[in-house]
């Protein structure tokens, strides 16, 4: 026991954790993914309510679970992240239950955001935004539209080496499991062996992996046809209307980005006020105008301009076509093989 | 002979042990190195025996040697003989560039010689990823320099430049060769042109000179050079994954995806020690070749 924490210790020692001084009575510490929220966030909270706001940014929900494991929590309030991992925080005890009598603009949510699986009730999360992973295409360079995830894993001679895939290892997965019909929380070995080795082999078809330039491949038409999240395909036709998209007929996986309390957090006041804020109107259609993702935020996705969802018509998914889709789920004790499967696709020639 | 100092009329420093002194003053640069390099390495070591935590962390509840056994599967350890392979490849082709390079600038006009080397240096003003990013805008098949081609009608269908090995080697190339021109530039510098002189005075030919005079003389510099390379090259991840594609792995994105994805420390770390025990071995060999080097120069 003795040597551990000592280990332990040295361990937090090296890391030189983040978060050594405590949050003082009205400030809070965000962290969020850069560039997900307002600019002016944080002079239009301290206008509205006084609060200061210190905010932080994460690249991958990776990073800060990692940031957050080391330290308890300590040293962040009010954390942005994908729901597996609202969900892995909450099994270790990590966050705070949401007190919605202190989040009044809960009410400006749909009515599917209160049913999702991973929090029903959004005991411990609050969802952001929404949406779908799919495929994203350019209209002019392939022959017929895609309709399955095999035209992905086994494109046509015509499509090899124009194609790219999410190399992020949920959807990366995901993306081998839906073609199967499975589920994408799928952990047991011998299906995760069958997707490694249809992976492996769709590897070969492949132009890259690419999570973040993928769109601007498909504008420039390096790639013809790439695995995309909904929004970031809207960026690609905001500069080429010939792109579209398209959810595969096998289905998609329902992403869900929320905004959790952490249990360590000093001022959770000031956390649920900060929620609270995120969820009006406004930031609501910031969301939708910027990001150009789907936001459970029924009020937001009203003050935006229709014209939008014709332009985007990803975007006018509707949420109840939304819970059609199975979200992913943290996987707990299944991680270990998944994580394992996924080095072996990414390591195989 | 007193090896304390003298200072002055009769003030006499304290016969300091001598010993004591060099410690005090290397004692700052002890700490430095045994916080910053000793002591992670040893919790990288000790990471190797144990399991990754369900969410990541360690679980120190039960010791393993399940990584060691994982990291030799010849999945793993091909990756380590391919990056090694990319990284040999890119050192021998930056030595091939770099040398006949230095030895232009040896040769320039003193005056000039300032100039050439800081051209040489001039791209690490630019930050790496922005420079390997480059190479993406020259090389992809909606680039530059296949757009070129393609307007020259030298080919039809733009080539396969980008996401494949010969990418990544240029890439890791590119970047690292400013490394060997400054390793071999010194080492030529220092090189008394009386030795050249007289190797010629003898009767030998420039080729002969160049062979067997100034190339033996100057390889400390050469594998100080080729250390560089190799060790960058084989660590690196960046490149791989830019220009690469992220289609084929090297050890630096294995080491970085066990960290930073797949959130398995023990295993990452174990990598990462195999990589550390392979570069301890490469500086040994040039430890042991430019001693060599030294030794013949001084017999010479």
């Amino acid at each position: 026991m003795k040597l551990k924490g000592w280990i332990a210790a040295a361990f937090g020692a090296a890391l030189m954790v983040t978060g050594s001084t405590a949050a003082l009575a009205e400030k809070l510490v965000i962290s969020n993914w850069d560039g997900y929220m307002p600019k002016d966030m944080a002079e239009k909270f301290k206008a509205a309510t006084g609060i200061d706001l210190e905010i932080a940014v994460h690249a991958t929900n990776e990073e800060i679970m990692g940031k957050v494991t080391a330290s308890g929590g300590e040293g962040f309030d009010v954390l942005f992240v994908s729901s597996p991992f609202a969900e892995a925080l909450n099994n270790l005890g990590l966050v705070q239950p949401i007190d919605h009598s202190k989040v009044p603009n809960l009410a400006n949510l749909y009515a599917e955001a209160n049913q999702l699986k991973h929090d029903p009730g959004n005991v411990f999360s609050v969802p952001y935004t929404w949406g779908t992973t799919g495929l994203c295409y350019r209209s002019d360079l392939v022959k017929d539209a895609p309709t399955s995830w095999n035209d992905l894993l086994k494109p046509l001679d015509a499509l090899k080496g124009k194609v790219t895939m999410l190399s992020t290892d949920r959807w990366l997965m995901a993306a081998g499991f839906l073609a199967n019909g499975m589920s994408v929380n799928t952990t047991d070995q011998a299906s995760l062996d069958k997707v490694r080795d249809q992976l492996i082999e769709a590897k070969h078809a492949l132009l890259a992996y690419d999570d973040t330039t993928f769109y601007s491949k498909l504008v420039s038409g390096e790639a013809a046809m790439v695995h995309a999240w909904d929004g970031w395909c809207n960026y690609g036709i905001a500069e080429k209307p010939e792109i579209k998209y398209v959810i595969p007929k096998e289905g998609s996986d329902l992403w869900v980005d929320t905004i959790v309390i952490t249990k360590a957090s000093k001022n959770p006041e000031a956390a649920h006020k900060f929620i609270d804020f995120v969820l009006n109107a406004e930031n609501g259609k910031w969301v939708v105008e910027n990001i150009m993702y789907k936001t459970p935020n029924k009020a937001g996705m009203e003050a935006v301009d229709k014209a939008m969802f014709t332009q985007y018509p990803n975007m006018a998914i509707t949420p109840a076509d939304l819970l059609k889709f199975e979200q992913l789920r943290d996987l707990g004790a299944g991680m270990k093989a998944f994580s394992k499967t996924v080095s072996e696709i990414m390591a195989a020639k | 002979m007193d090896p304390g100092f003298r200072r002055g009329d009769g003030f006499k420093v304290p016969v300091v042990n001598s010993r004591i002194t060099s410690w005090l003053l290397m004692a700052p640069g002890l700490f430095w190195l045994g916080l910053l390099m000793i002591v992670p390495c040893l919790l990288i070591f000790v990471l190797i025996f144990f399991e990754r935590g369900i969410y990541g962390g360690i679980d120190w509840s039960a010791a393993t040697l399940e990584n060691i056994t994982r990291a030799f599967d010849p999945l793993y350890l091909s990756i380590f003989i391919d990056s090694s392979l990319i990284a040999g490849l890119s050192t021998i082709i930056a030595l091939v560039i770099g040398y006949p390079a230095a030895y232009a600038i040896v040769k320039a006009p003193a005056g000039r010689q300032t100039a050439l080397l800081f051209l040489a240096i001039l791209p690490f003003w630019t930050n790496y990823l922005i420079r390997t990013y480059a190479w993406i805008v020259l090389l992809n098949p909606a680039g530059l320099i296949n757009g070129l081609l393609i307007h020259l009608g030298l080919t039809v269908e733009p080539l396969p430049l980008l996401y494949n090995k010969p990418a990544v080697v240029l890439g890791l190339v590119y970047s690292y060769t400013p490394f060997v021109i400054l390793a071999i530039y010194s080492a030529l510098q220092r090189l008394d042109p009386s030795y050249a002189e007289a190797s010629r005075d003898l009767g030998a030919t420039a080729a002969t000179t160049f062979l067997r005079i100034t190339l033996p003389m100057t390889a400390p510099g050469v594998a100080a050079g080729a250390v560089f390379v190799f060790v960058l090259s084989i660590g690196n991840f960046v490149t791989p994954d830019l220009l690469g594609g992220g289609k084929f792995q090297m050890v630096g994105n294995l080491i970085y995806d066990q960290f930073l994805s797949a959130r398995d420390w023990p295993f990452g770390a174990t990598l990462s020690a195999l990589l550390i025990a392979l570069m301890l071995v490469l500086l040994f060999i040039q430890a042991i070749a430019t001693a060599r080097a030294r030794g013949e120069h001084a017999r010479a």
